[in-house]
C-alpha cells in the first residue's frame, strides 16, 4: 500500500514493516470511526434519563461498581478502541468542566456520528459536515441563550437550587432521598461559596461515607469528619473549645536529611545520648503545651513514647491525618499547618467548638468529628448506605449535584430539563437550515435530527413510543410557542417542564453541544487509520 | 459495522437480558447456598480454606460462610457485601438478608419475564418495603420500662438467636451469659470489655462467666502467685534491649574494654528503668511488649509481678478494666494513674495456667471461658455467642422488641398484601412479589425443619387474619404456635436491617441492564 518507485524502478519505503500494521483510509476508514464512537454511545443510551438503568462493571481486580455515571462507566470500561478512548475524553472533560451530563454528551456525540454517516453514503465531504455541524452548533448555543431563564435565590431561599439538583439526582440509584440529598448539595455548596466572587471552591467539601446505616441517615456536619482514632485508647473521647495544633512533622527523634552518624565510643557519650532523647521527647510535647494546644493533629507517626507523653499531660492526639484532610482542617479551624515544633505559636492553633471521636456498629469503628470550627468554611457530607457499592455510587452522585449547584452559582441561568431544550433547538436549527445556501445545509438539518436523539432515547428508556412521543412534542412546542414542553418520563400527566420542576444548567446544556460537535468534527476529519496489527 | 475490539482483550460485556439473566442467577445461587442454614433447624457448612494446612471451619453463621467464598459474579458480591454490613452493623441476620435478597430477585425475574419493566418493579418494592416498615413499627414491643420483663426479652432474643446455632443444646446456659455479659456493660454498645477465651477440653456446658479479667499469659518465674490489693502499671514500653531512637547512632569503639563499659552502662540504664517502674509503688507490671530475663529477675527480686508480651488489645482492655493508663514513660511516678484491683492470681483452667484479675475498679468487664470438644466447635461456638452478644447489646440501646418464628414476616407480607390491593397500575405486581419474597423466609424456615411447609404456612396465614394474632412457627412440635407463650422474640433493629438492606440490594441489582467485566489482571509468573 505505501509503497512507491523511484525513477529507476526501484522501490521504497514509505511505512515501516507495513506488512505488521492494518491500515485503513478514505471512507472506509471514517466509517469504522464512527462504528466505534457509536458502539460507545450504544451502551451508554439506556442510562439516560430518570428511568435509565445501571451498569455493573467488573475491575480487573474483580472489584464490582454499579454506576448511572456515563463518566464512571466510560472511565472504568477499558476501552481499546483510539475513537473509543476519544469517546470516554469527551465524557472526562465533560465531567471536569461541568460535573453533569456525562452521559448526554456522549449519546448526542453518537448520535451526530451516525447523522453524519448517512451523509457521507451521499457524498458529502466530510469536511462540509464537520463545517455545518459547526454554524449549526453555534445557532443552537445561541438558541439556548434565547431560551434560558434567570434564577434568583439569596441563601434564605434555596428552593431554586435544590430543584435543578433534584433533576441531577433523580436518575441516580439515590432517587429514593433525592430531596434530602438535594438540600444537603445546596446546602453544602452555599456554606462555601464566595456569592461576591460567584465562585466555590468544591474542594472544601469533604464526602465521606461510611458503610451501614440507611441513606436516609446521611449528613452535612459543619466541620470535618476524620476517618480516624485517637492515637491512644485512654485520650479524652470529647474535647470541648479545643485549640488545635495542626503539625507536620512527628513525634520521633529528629531524621537529618544529610547523611550522617552518630558514634558511641564512650559510656559517657552513650549516657548524655539517652539523656538528651529524653529530653527531646519532652521538649517536644512541652511545646505543644506551652502554646495552649489542647488538641494535636499530626500528619506522622508517634513514638510511644511520645505518645504516652502526650497522654500522660493531657494532650490527647490524633496521628496519620492524611495531607489532604490536613489542610481542610487548617481552613476549617482558621489554624496554620505547622512544619517545626519550634514555629508552633499560640496565633497558628486552629479553634473547633467540639471535637468528639464516634463509634459505628458493633466492630471498632471509629471517626472523629470537628465542628464548630472557628471558619464554617468547610463542610463535609457524610454518607450512610446499605453496602459499599451504594455508598460509592452516592458519593458521584452526590458530586454530580454539587456541581450543578455550582454551576448556577457561578451563572444563574437555566433552561428546561426533559429533552425540552433539545427538541427546541432542533426545531431552531431545522429552521435555520432552510435558509443557508450550499451543502453544508444538508449537515445543518442532519444536526437537528442528531438533536432528537436525546429526548428519542430518554422516551425509549421511559417506556415510551419514541417517535409518537417526541412527534407530539415537537408539534405542541411549535404551536404553543413554548419551549417547556419535554419528555414526560415520570408518567405526572403533563409534559410542561416548568410545572414538573425539571431544571437543568444553561452551561452544561451548551457546552454539551460544544464539546459533542468538537469530538465529531475532529473524528469526521481523520481519513486514514494506521494501527499495528496483532502480534 | 460490527465493531470488535472495543474493548481491550478478553474483556466481556453482557447486555440487556443476559446480564439481567447472570446477575439473577448469580444472586440466587448466593442465597440458595446458605438457605440452608436457616432457622433453629438449620444445617452447617464445612469450610476449607485453600491455604497452607487446608484449616477447616465448621459454621452456620451466614456471613462467615459467604466471606470464605471466592466468588466471580458480580452481583453475588453484592449479596455477600450486605451480608458483612449486616455482621458489621447488627451482628447477626446474615443469613435472613441474603435469603431475603434473594427471594426478591426470584421474584422480580418473573416479573420481567413477564414483561414488567425493572424499573416498575423498584417502584413496587419501594412502597413495599415503607409498607413492611410500618407494618413492623406497629407490632414492636417496647418494656424498656420495666426491668424485669426487659430482661426477660433479652433472654427470649438470646435463646432464639442460638437456637440456631451449635450452642442450641445449651442455650438457656449461655442465653443467661450472654445476658449477664450485657447487662454489666450499662447500656454501652462497646463489646470490648467482653472477653472470650476458648480453651479445649471439657464441655459446652462448663463454660462460665467470670466477673474479673481473664488474661492468657504465665507469670515469670520466682514471681510471686497471688497478689492481694494489686497495683498494677499497665505499660506499652520496650523491655528488652533499650535502644537509642536518635536516627544514625551506632556504637564504635577502639578495645573489648570498651564494649564491656557499653555493655554495663546499657545494663545500668535497664537496671534503671527498672526501678524507676518500681517506684512507682506497684506490685505488678503488664507490658505489651517482650520482657528480657534480666529485667524480669530485677522484678522478681523486688516481688513484683511481670508479665510481658500481653498482645495489644489485652493492654488495651486491661487499662479500661482496672482504670490504668498505659504508660511508656515513667519518669513522673506520682502523675502515672495506677490500676487496681483485689486479687491477682493463677488459676488453672483445662490444662493451661491462667492469670486470673478480679474486684477490679470497673465493675462493667467480665470474661467469657468458652470450653468445648474441638477447636472447630469453639470457632463456632466464638461466632455463636459473639452474635447473640452484638444483638443483645444493640438491643439495650434500642429495646423495641418483635416476636419471632416467622412472625415478623407474616405481619409484614399481610400489610404489603393490603397495599396491592389498594394500588393501581403495574407496580401492585411487584408489590404482591414483595409479600410472596417475605413468607418465603418462614417457608424455608420450615422446609428446614423437615415440616409441611405448604401446610404450615397456608395456617399461619389464616391465624394472621385474625386481629392481634401472635402466630408464628413452633418447629419444636412442627406447628403453628403462640410465640408470646413460647418466649420466641427477635430485636426490632435486626429486622429492621433485614428488611431495608435486602430490599436496597435488589434494587441496585435489578438497575443494572449491562455488565462490563474487564480483563482480569495478570499475576506476574514467579520463579
Amino acid at each position: 500500500m505505501a509503497l512507491a518507485f523511484d525513477e529507476y524502478g526501484r522501490p521504497f519505503i514509505i511505512l515501516r514493516e507495513q506488512d505488521q500494521k492494518t491500515r485503513l483510509r478514505g471512507l472506509d476508514a471514517q466509517k469504522e470511526n464512527i462504528a466505534a464512537g457509536k458502539a460507545v454511545a450504544r451502551i451508554l443510551r439506556t442510562s439516560l434519563g430518570p428511568k435509565g438503568m445501571d451498569k455493573m462493571l467488573q475491575s480487573p481486580d474483580g472489584d464490582v461498581t454499579i454506576t448511572n455515571d456515563g463518566a464512571t462507566i466510560l472511565e472504568l470500561m477499558d476501552v481499546d478502541n483510539q475513537i473509543g478512548k476519544l469517546m470516554v475524553e469527551l465524557s472526562r472533560s465533560q465531567d471536569y468542566e461541568i460535573g453533569d451530563g456525562t452521559t448526554g454528551v456522549v449519546v448526542m456525540a453518537g448520535s451526530l456520528l451516525e447523522q453524519a454517516e448517512k451523509l457521507l453514503e451521499r457524498g458529502i465531504h466530510p469536511i462540509r459536515i464537520a463545517e455545518g455541524y459547526e454554524m449549526a452548533s453555534r445557532i443552537a448555543f445561541e438558541h439556548l441563550e434565547r431560551i434560558s431563564h434567570k434564577f434568583e435565590f439569596t441563601e434564605a431561599d434555596m428552593e431554586p437550587l435544590i430543584q435543578p439538583c433534584m433533576t441531577t439526582l433523580s436518575s441516580k440509584i439515590v432517587n429514593r432521598c433525592k430531596r434530602a440529598m438535594a438540600e444537603i448539595a445546596v446546602k453544602a455548596v452555599l456554606a462555601v461559596a464566595d456569592l461576591e466572587r460567584k465562585d466555590v471552591n468544591l474542594d472544601l467539601i469533604k464526602v465521606e461515607g461510611k458503610v451501614g446505616g440507611k441513606l436516609e441517615d446521611t449528613e452535612l456536619i459543619y466541620g470535618i469528619v476524620v476517618d480516624k482514632d485517637m492515637s491512644h485508647p485512654q485520650m479524652p473521647k470529647q474535647i470541648e473549645d479545643a485549640k488545635i495544633a495542626i503539625l507536620t512533622c512527628p513525634f520521633e527523634p529528629p531524621k537529618p536529611k544529610t547523611k550522617h552518624k552518630v558514634d558511641i565510643d564512650t559510656v559517657e557519650k552513650f549516657q548524655t545520648l539517652r539523656e538528651q532523647e529524653r529530653k527531646y521527647f519532652d521538649d517536644m510535647v512541652q511545646k505543644c503545651k506551652d502554646v495552649g494546644a489542647t488538641l494535636v493533629i499530626c500528619q506522622w507517626g508517634f513514638d510511644d513514647e511520645a505518645n504516652h507523653l502526650l497522654m500522660h499531660r493531657e494532650l490527647p492526639a490524633v496521628r496519620w491525618v492524611g495531607g489532604v484532610e490536613l489542610e481542610l482542617i487548617a481552613i476549617a479551624t482558621g489554624g496554620r499547618i505547622v512544619p517545626r515544633f519550634q514555629e508552633l505559636t499560640t496565633d497558628k492553633l486552629g479553634k473547633a467548638g467540639i471535637v468528639r471521636e464516634k463509634a459505628f456498629g458493633t466492630t471498632k469503628d471509629r471517626m472523629i468529628y470537628i465542628e464548630h470550627c472557628a471558619n464554617s468554611r468547610a463542610v463535609t457530607i457524610f454518607i450512610r448506605g446499605g453496602n459499599k457499592m451504594m455508598i460509592e455510587e452516592t458519593k458521584r452522585s452526590i458530586h454530580d449535584a454539587l456541581c450543578v449547584a455550582r454551576n448556577l452559582i457561578r451563572n444563574n441561568s437555566i433552561v428546561y430539563g426533559g429533552g425540552s431544550a433539545e427538541i427546541s433547538c432542533s426545531i431552531a436549527v431545522e429552521a435555520a437550515a432552510d435558509k443557508h445556501p450550499g451543502v453544508e445545509q444538508y449537515a445543518i438539518r442532519a444536526f437537528a435530527d442528531a438533536l432528537d436523539a436525546i429526548p428519542m432515547a430518554l422516551a425509549e428508556n421511559s417506556g415510551l413510543q419514541p417517535i409518537e412521543t417526541l412527534s407530539a412534542v415537537k408539534a405542541q412546542q411549535i404551536k404553543e410557542n413554548n419551549s417547556c414542553c419535554g419528555i414526560d418520563c415520570n408518567d405526572v400527566g403533563t409534559n410542561d417542564m416548568r410545572e414538573q420542576n425539571v431544571f437543568e444548567t444553561l452551561i452544561g446544556k451548551q457546552q454539551q453541544i460544544l464539546l459533542a460537535t468538537q469530538v465529531v468534527k475532529m473524528i469526521l476529519k481523520i481519513d486514514d487509520v494506521i494501527s499495528p496489527s496483532d502480534y | 459495522m460490527a465493531i470488535e475490539n472495543l474493548f481491550k482483550d478478553e474483556a466481556t460485556e453482557e447486555k440487556g437480558e443476559r446480564a439481567r439473566m447472570a446477575s439473577f442467577i448469580g444472586a440466587m445461587a448466593i442465597a440458595d447456598l446458605v438457605k440452608t442454614t436457616l432457622g433453629p433447624k438449620g444445617m452447617d457448612k464445612i469450610l476449607q480454606s485453600t491455604g497452607r494446612g487446608q484449616s477447616v471451619t465448621v459454621t452456620n453463621d451466614g456471613a462467615t460462610i459467604l466471606k470464605s467464598l471466592h466468588i466471580d459474579n458480580p452481583a453475588a458480591k453484592v449479596l455477600v457485601d450486605i451480608s458483612k454490613v449486616q455482621d458489621d452493623e447488627v451482628g447477626d441476620g446474615t443469613t435472613s438478608v441474603v435469603v431475603l435478597a434473594g427471594e426478591l430477585l426470584r421474584e422480580a425475574e418473573k416479573l420481567v419475564n413477564a414483561k414488567i419493566h425493572p424499573m416498575t418493579i423498584i417502584a413496587g418494592y419501594r412502597m413495599a418495603s415503607e409498607c413492611a416498615r410500618n407494618a413492623l413499627l406497629e407490632k414492636v414491643i417496647d418494656n424498656k420500662l420495666d426491668a424485669e420483663k426487659f430482661k426477660e426479652d433479652l433472654m427470649n432474643i438470646a435463646r432464639t438467636t442460638l437456637s440456631s446455632k451449635i450452642l442450641s443444646q445449651d442455650k438457656e446456659h449461655f442465653a443467661k451469659l450472654a445476658v449477664d455479659a450485657v447487662m454489666r456493660l450499662k447500656g454501652s454498645t462497646n463489646l470490648e470489655s467482653i472477653q472470650i477465651i476458648k480453651k479445649t477440653g471439657g464441655a459446652l456446658t462448663e463454660s462460665f462467666l467470670d466477673e474479673g479479667f481473664i488474661l492468657d499469659k504465665k507469670i515469670g518465674v520466682g514471681q510471686p502467685k497471688r497478689i492481694e490489693n494489686a497495683k498494677i502499671l499497665v505499660a506499652n514500653t520496650a523491655m528488652d534491649t533499650d535502644k537509642v531512637k536518635i536516627y544514625g547512632a551506632r556504637v564504635r569503639v577502639d578495645s573489648m574494654a570498651k564494649v564491656a563499659e557499653i555493655e554495663v552502662a546499657e545494663k545500668e540504664k535497664m537496671r534503671e528503668k527498672v526501678q524507676k517502674i518500681i517506684g512507682h509503688g506497684i506490685n505488678c507490671f503488664v507490658n505489651r511488649q517482650l520482657i528480657y530475663n534480666f529485667p524480669e529477675e530485677l522484678f522478681a527480686d523486688a516481688g513484683v509481678l511481670a508479665i510481658e508480651h500481653a498482645d495489644f488489645d489485652g493492654i488495651e482492655r486491661l487499662g479500661l478494666v482496672t482504670g490504668g493508663e498505659i504508660a511508656s514513660t515513667f519518669d513522673n511516678p506520682e502523675s502515672v494513674k495506677l490500676g487496681h484491683c483485689k486479687l491477682i492470681e493463677e488459676i488453672m483452667i483445662g490444662e493451661d495456667k491462667l492469670i486470673h484479675f478480679s474486684g477490679v475498679a470497673m465493675g462493667q468487664a467480665c470474661t467469657i471461658v468458652l470450653r468445648g470438644a474441638s477447636p472447630h466447635m469453639l470457632d463456632e461456638a466464638e461466632r455463636s455467642l459473639h452474635d447473640a452478644l452484638c444483638v443483645l447489646s444493640q438491643t439495650v440501646n434500642d429495646s423495641r422488641v418483635l416476636y419471632g418464628g416467622g412472625y415478623p414476616e407474616m405481619v409484614m407480607a399481610k400489610a404489603v398484601d393490603e397495599l396491592a390491593k389498594k394500588t393501581p397500575g403495574k407496580r401492585s405486581h411487584a408489590i404482591e412479589a414483595f409479600s410472596r419474597a417475605l413468607v418465603a423466609i418462614p417457608t424455608t424456615i420450615a422446609d428446614n425443619a423437615g415440616l409441611d411447609s405448604a401446610e404450615l404456612v397456608a395456617q399461619l396465614r389464616a391465624e394472621h387474619h385474625k386481629e392481634g394474632s401472635n402466630a408464628g412457627i413452633d418447629v419444636l412440635t412442627g406447628s403453628v404456635g403462640d410465640m408470646a407463650k413460647l418466649g420466641i422474640s427477635e430485636a426490632f433493629k435486626v429486622k429492621h436491617a433485614v428488611l431495608l438492606s435486602a430490599t436496597e440490594a435488589a434494587e441496585m441489582i435489578l438497575r443494572v441492564d449491562e455488565i462490563i467485566t474487564c480483563a482480569p489482571r495478570r499475576r506476574e509468573d514467579r520463579m
